[in-house]
């Protein structure tokens, strides 16, 4: 399992995240800063969730590996 | 494959040993970073780094114990001089010379200086974290700054300046700014914006000289004969790529390091990120990225390629640029001669987004503080273009 960590004072809106991880990951309606849906999402989105923090531009999602 | 170096080790040099290590390459890892710092996230050092918002750990790409994990002998503060395709090495500044069987050549650019540039006190250029310390340094002592150069990068170190309480002039040839990145429409409301928050945009000017006190710039002054007390100025007109150690080589060097679609540059040997010219796979044409997702994607594929994937590299190009309250999303490259369709708000405002049309196909799509909007229309670029485009 990993337990993810998002920082929305780095998060730029970009939304790689919900492209790579749309069930783990949503944007705000106002200013597009990321929404955690699951923080331990089940492990057959262990791989999309991982897309998404080596995508994200702003270093804004860190794994937990636990 | 047994040994396989990564000159640069930045971005893509990182995002590429990650890759190689969760493909499962079990050989030995060398990589070579020319700076004193492990390697970090540049976007921020015109924004929250040169504001005082962020300091260098928050800015680390990579943990304290990603090197160990990942078996990686990371030469820091060593520069690689000479590469030879033929024998397969490369020669270190120490002296030291490495064998490679595969490399990743992600050394990424340079600013470009300006012609007869003095070196002076005062006078920056700014790509690395230790340029953005200094700067910030200079700006927290002074209350006029000049920025000469008005493209993404001179545009954010003048809203930053402007946000921080400094006067700032920013000098730029063009009449329009940023057009060739994001077209003369959002160019131009991106001037109002950055007029209307009281930066001194001086554009079709450019610089004549430089005044200066022991060694301390004092001023310059435009070719229209305007001179400007300052002592801080920052040059932002753009960057070369770091490709001299490699002229020689055997590889082929042309606005960066040429590779085929697979970022491919000679058997064995892949670039990857800012340095990377590669063979568009659709459009047919070189093309060289100097975006930060852009290092990320091209570093994974690359890595993946030269463990044998095949896979040919085709991205949605992504960039954004932030200013005061406005964030500039783009996905796509805007093409010089298109057709603007507004598919919500208007120009310049919050919520505004477009579509960049050429041939009846969007090419781009860009949003002003409309980050979710922009995401959902990012599918639209390299489809028909909306029908109102067409008859435009």
């Amino acid at each position: 399992m990993i337990k993810i960590h998002i920082d929305e004072h780095k998060c730029v809106g970009a939304g790689q995240c919900v492209m790579a991880s749309p069930e783990v990951f949503d944007q705000r309606e106002d200013d597009g800063i990321v929404i955690l849906l699951q923080q331990q999402p089940p492990d057959a989105l262990t791989p999309s969730v991982r897309k998404a923090a080596k995508l994200c531009p702003a270093l804004a999602i860190r794994l937990e590996e636990t | 494959m047994d040994r396989i170096v990564v000159v640069g080790a930045s971005l893509a040099g990182l995002t590429a040993v990650e890759t190689l290590r969760e493909e499962n390459f079990a050989g030995e890892l060398v990589v070579i970073n020319a700076e004193t710092h492990a390697g970090y996230d540049r976007p921020p050092l015109s924004k929250k780094v040169l504001a005082g918002g962020m300091n260098a750990s928050d800015i680390t790409l990579k943990p304290a114990e990603f090197f160990a994990t990942n078996r990686v002998d990371h030469r820091i503060g060593v520069r690689a001089t000479v590469m030879d395709l033929a024998t397969r090495t490369i020669a270190l500044a120490t002296g030291e010379i490495l064998t490679f069987d595969g490399l990743l050549i992600a050394t990424g650019l340079r600013p470009r200086p300006l012609p007869r540039q003095p070196v002076l006190r005062g006078l920056h250029m700014l790509r690395t974290l230790d340029d953005a310390v200094a700067i910030r340094a200079d700006m927290l002592g002074t209350e006029t700054m000049v920025i000469i150069g008005a493209g993404f990068l001179g545009c954010e170190v003048a809203a930053t300046a402007r946000q921080m309480g400094l006067e700032v002039v920013l000098v730029d040839p063009m009449e329009l700014p940023m057009a060739r990145q994001v077209g003369p429409e959002l160019a131009a409301a991106l001037l109002r914006k950055h007029r209307q928050k009281g930066v001194d945009i001086r554009t079709g000017r450019s610089v004549r000289s430089f005044e200066e006190s022991e060694g301390q710039v004092t001023a310059i002054t435009l070719d229209d004969g305007t001179r400007l007390p300052t002592k801080i100025v920052v040059v932002t007109i753009g960057s070369l790529a770091n490709t001299e150690w490699l002229q020689g080589s055997g590889l082929s060097l042309d606005n960066g390091v040429v590779c085929d679609s697979f970022c491919c540059a000679a058997p064995g040997v892949f670039a990857a990120g800012d340095v990377a010219s590669w063979l568009h796979p659709r459009l047919g044409v070189q093309m060289r990225l100097e975006h930060r997702m852009h290092a990320t994607e091209q570093a994974m594929i690359a890595a993946r390629n030269m463990l044998g994937a095949g896979i040919a590299f085709d991205p949605l190009p992504y960039f954004w640029t932030d200013f005061y309250d406005a964030r500039i999303q783009v996905f796509g490259r805007i093409p010089v001669e298109h057709e603007m369709l507004v598919l919500s708000g208007q120009i310049g405002e919050p919520g505004f987004t477009a579509a960049f049309c050429q041939g009846g196909i969007v090419e781009a799509v860009a949003g002003w503080n409309a980050a979710r909007d922009i995401r959902k229309f990012s599918a639209l670029v390299g489809k028909p273009a909306p029908i109102e485009a067409v008859t435009d």
